[in-house]
């Protein structure tokens, strides 16, 4: 029997809101291939370490309350607003939350949820598919106005289970919100992740990424952002630390006019595959994109990216550039990068661009001729490396440590 | 002027190195004792660089033979930020510019460095922060280039008050100045010269390597050597490099040669 089908039989039955969705998950991925490499998404991932992620079971309440007990996390920011998800065990409307956020109504759910993925085209992809399978429950909020507090949505580390979660956040005309998400993988565990989320006019989003895995740890995780016009999406992410991920951002800009700026470094270490595959779209005139992706990759490890981004006819005046910088620090260490621009539109500024180098001779010469050992030199290079991303990052990512992790991780 | 029974800091002998195959130094003789300046001219490829990199262990200069003692150790089997510690200081030509790492902790975890190889306790960040706005004010650079990243941005004047700040910071017993001056207007030049005057004491010593008189107008050497084709040709005092900046290099090179263009 294929991985997924014999995946399918050890899930629950469906049911809570998302019932229907579950229903026509277990249909598509039951009638659909398992992902091989002919396929162009597919062609550069290690197919094994997919077909593991199957293997574990699904999270459970019981383990859902310790992994409360066992995971370290620093205390929240006194004005921000924490949300833990739990899968599969609690709905999420008894939350208390602050003024400007609210839970969204059932009508409101089924009027939003996955409209996004659709208009992407991505709604029947595996990953997404194989979410919609598995997850029961949904935190679905509205943000209203401008003085929301910061949100810290965290994804706890799970080991031994298959942790599926989903989140839709909807946000208001002229509204702001900072939102940092944080994901922690540990053990041979296994994040399957979707966000959707929906600008309205002139609405203004600042989104931190961190997601941080440990020992056979996995994560997908897949965004699908839809800005109207005059809206603002930043997007900063940092993947580090997992046996397997792919990360997903799409964004779409469906009446142009809007502002764009993806900021993500991903590294990768030992025998570990780490992937980004970002699209984004520009369905009208004047949209702006601002994106650099960096990699670094050590060991026998394998980094690659993707980076699409599609400039039809109606986009006119689209201004897009993308980067992709990579550092590679081991001789059995791969990269595989392919920004891509496909433009229909004739009057457009886009640029893209890559570069795959070492950390630069001379730098370490000048640290080293300074009496800085040849660790701590690298240690600060890599440093100013990731510093171009991580300060980007919402303030209160400062708590995550997470550049001490990096560095620490680094060596 | 020194003394004859100055301590010897540099003895380089017989010194014979080259860079991706290519042979630069062919047979470098010098001696530095302490307290002395010493200035060394030369046409552009006659190997002052290559020599400055050398003494400093930069891992792409490879030496074929010969020997570098500093203060009676053989440098050449040491690591660069060995040297660094022990004392050996060389003030770029093209300072790197390095993204993303601050200035200020570049220098604070230099100076430690030395601070720990000279049994000195580390500074902290506020110790620190005393220090080097103490210092700053030698070479007269704005303390807010102290919160950018190493050189970014940085004009090329402002690098190489940067330079002369590590230097001050680093307090080297044998300081290289690799064309200092180039790239300086008249006013930045005295400030830096000044600096270099300041920093040079009876137990360090000091190379500087330029092309101009100018500088040696500032900072009077003990001795003036020409390089030429990787190997110190004369030797003189700085009657030298002003005969040299009014003449040239041929007239030391070859007196027919020198007619003719006459």
């Amino acid at each position: 029997m294929a991985p997924c089908q014999q995946w399918l039989e050890t899930l629950p039955s469906p049911s809570g809101v998302l019932e229907e969705i579950q229903r026509n998950g277990r249909d598509a991925i039951f009638k659909q291939e398992f992902p091989f490499k002919a396929l162009e998404e597919w062609r550069l991932t290690d197919l094994n370490r997919l077909e593991d992620v199957l293997k574990l079971p699904i999270a459970t309440e019981t383990s859902n309350q310790n992994l409360l007990k066992t995971n370290k996390w620093p205390e929240k920011q006194k004005c921000g607003f924490r949300i833990v998800l739990h899968p599969n065990c609690q709905p999420y409307n008894s939350l208390d939350l602050p003024p400007g956020l609210r839970v969204l109504t059932i009508d409101e759910i089924h009027k939003n949820i996955g409209n996004t993925l659709g208009l992407l085209n991505v709604n029947n992809d595996w990953p997404i598919r194989i979410n919609e399978a598995a997850t029961h429950q949904l935190l679905a909020l509205k943000v209203e106005g401008r003085n929301v507090p910061p949100i810290e949505l965290i994804m706890p580390a799970q080991t031994g289970e298959f942790v599926p979660t989903r989140v839709i956040i909807l946000l208001e005309e002229q509204s702001k919100l900072e939102l940092l998400q944080i994901a922690l993988g540990s053990g041979n565990s296994t994040h399957s992740h979707i966000l959707e989320i929906h600008l309205a006019k002139e609405a203004e989003l600042e989104h931190g990424l961190i997601a941080c895995g440990n020992g056979e740890a996995s994560c997908m995780a897949n965004l699908a952002i839809m800005q109207k016009n005059s809206s603002h999406y930043s997007l900063t992410s940092i993947q580090e630390g997992w046996n397997f991920s792919r990360f997903e951002p799409r964004i779409l800009q469906i009446d142009g006019h809007a502002t764009t700026t993806l900021k993500g470094l991903q590294v990768s270490d030992h025998n570990q595959q780490v992937a980004t595959h970002s699209l984004v779209r520009f369905s009208g005139p004047d949209g702006n994109l601002d994106q650099l992706h960096k990699a670094v990759s050590k060991d026998k490890s394998h980094s690659i990216f993707n980076g699409l981004i599609e400039v039809p006819k109606i986009a006119q005046g689209t201004n897009a550039k993308q980067l992709s910088r990579n550092l590679l620090l081991s001789k059995s260490a791969r990269i595989d990068t392919k920004p891509q621009l496909e433009i229909v539109a004739d009057n457009v500024q886009c640029s893209h661009g890559a570069t795959v180098s070492q950390l630069q001779e001379e730098e370490l010469f000048y640290l080293c001729s300074r009496g800085i050992s040849l660790n701590q030199s690298t240690s600060l290079l890599l440093k100013g490396y990731f510093q171009e991303i991580i300060s980007h990052l919402p303030a209160e990512a400062n708590r995550w440590e997470i550049l001490d992790n990096l560095l620490g991780k680094q060596g | 002027m020194t003394s004859k029974d100055a301590n010897l800091i540099l003895e380089i002998s017989d010194l014979h190195a080259s860079v991706e195959g290519q042979k630069i130094l062919k047979g470098v003789n010098l001696k530095i004792h302490a307290g002395e300046i010493h200035a060394i001219m030369g046409r552009n490829g006659s190997g002052k660089s290559t020599l400055s990199k050398v003494i400093a262990g930069h891992p792409s200069y490879k030496v074929n033979s010969g020997s570098i003692k500093y203060l009676n150790k053989n440098l050449i089997d040491i690591e660069p930020e060995e040297r660094a510690r022990l004392g050996v200081f060389l003030g770029f030509q093209y300072p790197v510019e390095i993204p993303g790492v601050s200035n200020l902790e570049f220098l604070r975890v230099a100076t430690n460095a030395r601070r720990q190889n000279r049994g000195e306790d580390e500074l902290d960040t506020f110790e620190f922060e005393d220090l080097v706005h103490e210092r700053i004010k030698l070479v007269q650079m704005n303390p807010s280039f102290l919160e950018r990243s190493v050189n970014e941005g940085f004009s090329g004047g402002e690098k190489k008050r940067n330079e002369i700040l590590q230097m001050a910071l680093l307090e080297p017993t044998l300081a290289i100045l690799d064309e200092t001056d180039s790239g300086l207007d008249i006013d930045a030049l005295r400030v830096i010269a000044s600096g270099v005057k300041q920093l040079a004491q009876p137990d360090t010593a000091t190379i500087l390597i330029t092309h101009y008189q100018r500088l040696l107008n500032e900072i009077t050497p003990d001795y003036v050597h020409v390089m030429s084709e990787g190997k110190i040709l004369h030797t003189g005092r700085k009657e030298l490099a002003i005969e040299l900046e009014k003449s040239g290099y041929d007239w030391l090179n070859n007196s027919k040669d020198l007619m003719e263009e006459n």
